[in-house]
């Protein structure tokens, strides 16, 4: 199934390798084909937009990428050799950071204390907290994040406070891609802001960006590159300068492919060229 | 992981597009107020607090508006039932009853102390009563009955205790039966076995060797001289306030936040003066019993192992979101068998030091009445029945309460009866004020 519309893929920064590459990648759960012959590319400095409806394979995607579903077919790509993914610490050794989109967030522990979980620095087997505070304090900094002190339990922080401070986390690790699953869906609009701003920074430090999104206007506010799936398989690659949210639309709900669109091709040119 | 995570600040390539990026720039669309770079914006909650005397102030308001209570309802629990019984009795306010209260409230303020830890994790253990009892029968069957060595007796009782401990938690975290049904199994099967140890007799009387002898009521620290409770309490200021102090120090050269050295002053102070006042009471009756310096200390190390280890922030992270602390590569179901093994230690070593009191292992050890006032302690202490909030000096705290009100009522000739309506109630008022405090931290977004 091809897609009319779908554009020739042009990343942002279309001078260097991607650093990440799905070619070919299939799943399946049991009778069901989740993702069939997934082509995905995610270069340094890109933020890719993945899109598309409810059980499109999005999620399966990111849960291929994470390690925690195992691809069943294809292959897996990181700076040009192929890799195999079995659990999600394979993931992480390669330098992939997710951030689900249940933050998974100690809400008793302060700031420091969730940034550091389960990696924490230690001086003579103790926590060193100093250090910790202050490394924490200069990541913030970086990535211009204001919070009302890093020394609070995470439950009192607002909800975009505590998105921005799970995707500080995943950048604890110091990864080159990261993954971010509906990282506004639950977010107001000031909220959702901050957030889009804070996935411009870690486009402007060279990772890569994977942005899993329902919503079109986030998508078109910081995306350089957007890759539709619908039903389990690419429904077209978009640089997002160029392309109308229209368009995309269209890949989304697979317009270009039901009966009116069908009508229309049908009409001024010949039949059978879906 | 082995690398350890490099600052990301000072990894950018100077030619990327991070040169021309100014981390001090508002970003667009982010702030409401154009220039807010230079002054932002006082937001409410910002933990900003003022010099002096009213920012304290303030800052306490907000905590106790925050239900952020901490010890407080506790500390003012004890000086009230204080003052109920010194006007009931002329006799409750000296200093024999304090070393009665001190001497006695130790046994039950070693299960609270292992119970703290499994609060933490938002668990209960019901077996800790019925593990302390059957601890004394083995040290008892060990060092009585079979002669052995009262030390290896000691070891090997809590080695007991750590496996008891670590069973239930293994069945917890590895099987998935829920903790409370799997130590409501080891309340009624240890309390069996201990019968089985004890035998027809019932009781075994104990000799006072090694442990036993540092838990048995004539025992006092330095034999009880005059200056061995300051000496103990000068250890506990110093040590508070060095550590305050150092603490200062090393964040000072790390350029983060540290208190002013009023604070430190003023902490350590408040510290010095309940320490010093306890020492001088102690000293007016017989001194300080060893067995209190044992808990004391061990309350210290648990303190120290909870928050300055990576051990201790699993406890938390675990009590605080499991799914969360999977995530970050904590072997949740380690956490949990360990801290159930941490729980029936203190269990047993409660056990000796309650068969101490008494210097026999007898039936009565495994009173389920111990189980009660040690879950009760720990949550009057402060530590919540929610998980992931409390301190093990919740422990001493509860503890001191139960063994007040119960000293109290024991003077005034109350009996059992009137005593369990009135601890129950101090139970319930706990727990109550836990409930309300997650609520009001709930609604004021800190929970």
């Amino acid at each position: 199934m091809t897609n009319p519309l779908a554009g020739s893929y042009a990343p942002a920064s279309a001078d260097g390798e991607p650093v990440l590459a799905l070619r070919g990648v299939s799943k399946r759960f049991g009778a069901v084909q989740a993702l069939s012959d997934v082509e995905l590319e995610v270069h340094p400095g890109e933020v890719v937009a993945l899109v598309g409806d409810n059980g499109a394979g999005k999620s399966t995607v990111v849960k291929a990428i994470a390690g925690v579903h195992p691809i069943d077919d294809g292959q897996m790509e990181w700076e040009g050799r192929a890799v195999t993914v079995h659990r999600p610490q394979d993931s992480q050794h390669l330098g992939i950071a997710t951030v689900y989109q249940d933050l998974a967030l100690a809400d008793n522990l302060d700031v420091v204390a969730n940034l550091f979980l389960g990696r924490e620095i230690t001086t003579y087997g103790t926590l060193d907290e100093v250090a910790m505070e202050k490394r924490a304090q200069e990541l913030l900094d970086t990535l211009s994040i204001r919070i009302p002190s890093v020394r609070i339990p995470v439950a009192s922080l607002s909800g975009g406070q505590r998105q921005v401070v799970a995707i500080a986390r995943s950048l604890i690790g110091d990864p080159k891609v990261v993954i971010l699953d509906e990282p506004t869906a639950a977010l107001g609009v000031e909220q959702t802001a901050q957030v889009l701003d804070l996935v411009e920074r870690l486009r402007e430090r060279g990772l890569g960006v994977i942005l899993i999104s329902h919503n079109m206007a986030d998508v078109s506010a910081v995306a350089d590159t957007v890759a539709v799936l619908r039903l389990g398989r690419n429904n077209g690659t978009f640089p997002m300068r160029g392309t109308t949210q229209e368009t995309i639309i269209a890949a989304i709900t697979g317009a270009t492919d039901n009966a009116v669109t069908r009508r229309a091709a049908r009409t001024p040119r010949s039949e059978g060229e879906v | 992981m082995s690398t350890p995570p490099t600052p990301p600040s000072g990894s950018p390539d100077p030619s990327g597009p991070l040169g021309e990026f100014n981390p001090l720039e508002p970003p667009p669309g982010i702030d409401p107020t154009p220039g807010a770079a230079v002054a932002p914006p006082v937001d409410p909650r910002l933990l900003v607090r003022q010099e002096g005397l009213r920012g304290y102030l303030d800052e306490f308001k907000r905590k106790v508006r925050g239900g952020e209570l901490g010890s407080l309802p506790v500390v003012i629990g004890l000086i009230v039932i204080w003052l109920i019984f010194s006007l009931k009795n002329s006799q409750y306010f000296t200093a024999a009853n304090a070393e009665f209260i001190a001497y006695y409230m130790v046994g039950l303020g070693m299960l609270a102390t292992g119970l703290v830890f499994v609060l933490l994790l938002g668990e209960i253990d019901l077996s800790v009563g019925s593990v302390s009892g059957l601890a004394a029968a083995i040290y008892a069957v060990l060092s009585v009955t079979h002669h052995w060595n009262a030390w290896l007796a000691v070891v090997i009782t809590l080695l007991s205790g750590m496996v008891i401990g670590g069973l239930q938690g293994w069945i917890f975290a590895k099987i998935g039966v829920p903790a409370f049904v799997v130590t409501l199994a080891g309340f009624l099967a240890w309390q069996g076995v201990m019968l089985w140890l004890l035998g027809s007799t019932g009781t075994i009387n104990l000799e006072p060797k090694a442990l036993n002898a540092l838990f048995s009521g004539n025992s006092f620290f330095l034999g009880g001289q005059i200056f061995g409770a300051y000496l103990l309490a000068i250890i506990a200021t110093v040590g508070f306030g060095a550590s305050l102090f150092l603490q200062q120090r090393r964040r000072k050269a790390a350029g983060v936040p540290s208190r002013p050295t009023g604070e430190l002053i003023a902490r350590t102070v408040l510290l010095a003066i309940p320490v010093f006042l306890v020492a001088w009471i102690l000293n007016k009756a017989t001194g300080v019993p060893n067995n209190l310096v044992i808990f004391l200390a061990l309350l210290v190390i648990c303190d120290f192992v909870l928050r300055r280890t990576t051990y201790g922030r699993k406890v938390f992270s675990v009590g605080g979101n499991i799914e969360a602390s999977r995530r970050a590569g904590i072997s949740v179901p380690m956490v949990r068998i360990s801290v159930y093994a941490i729980s029936g230690t203190f269990a047993a070593l409660g056990g000796l030091a309650i068969a101490a009191t008494t210097n026999a292992a007898g039936q009565a050890g495994a009173d389920p009445n111990n189980l009660m006032m040690a879950i009760a302690a720990a949550v009057i202490g402060g530590t919540s029945l929610f998980g992931g909030r409390g301190r093990v000096w919740s422990a001493l705290l509860g503890i001191m309460v139960i063994e007040s009100i119960n000293a109290g009522l024991f003077m005034l000739g109350l009996t059992l009866d009137i005593q369990y309506m009135i601890t129950g109630g101090v139970l319930l008022a706990a727990v109550i004020v836990d409930s309300l405090s997650r609520r009001t931290q709930k609604s004021s977004g800190r929970a």
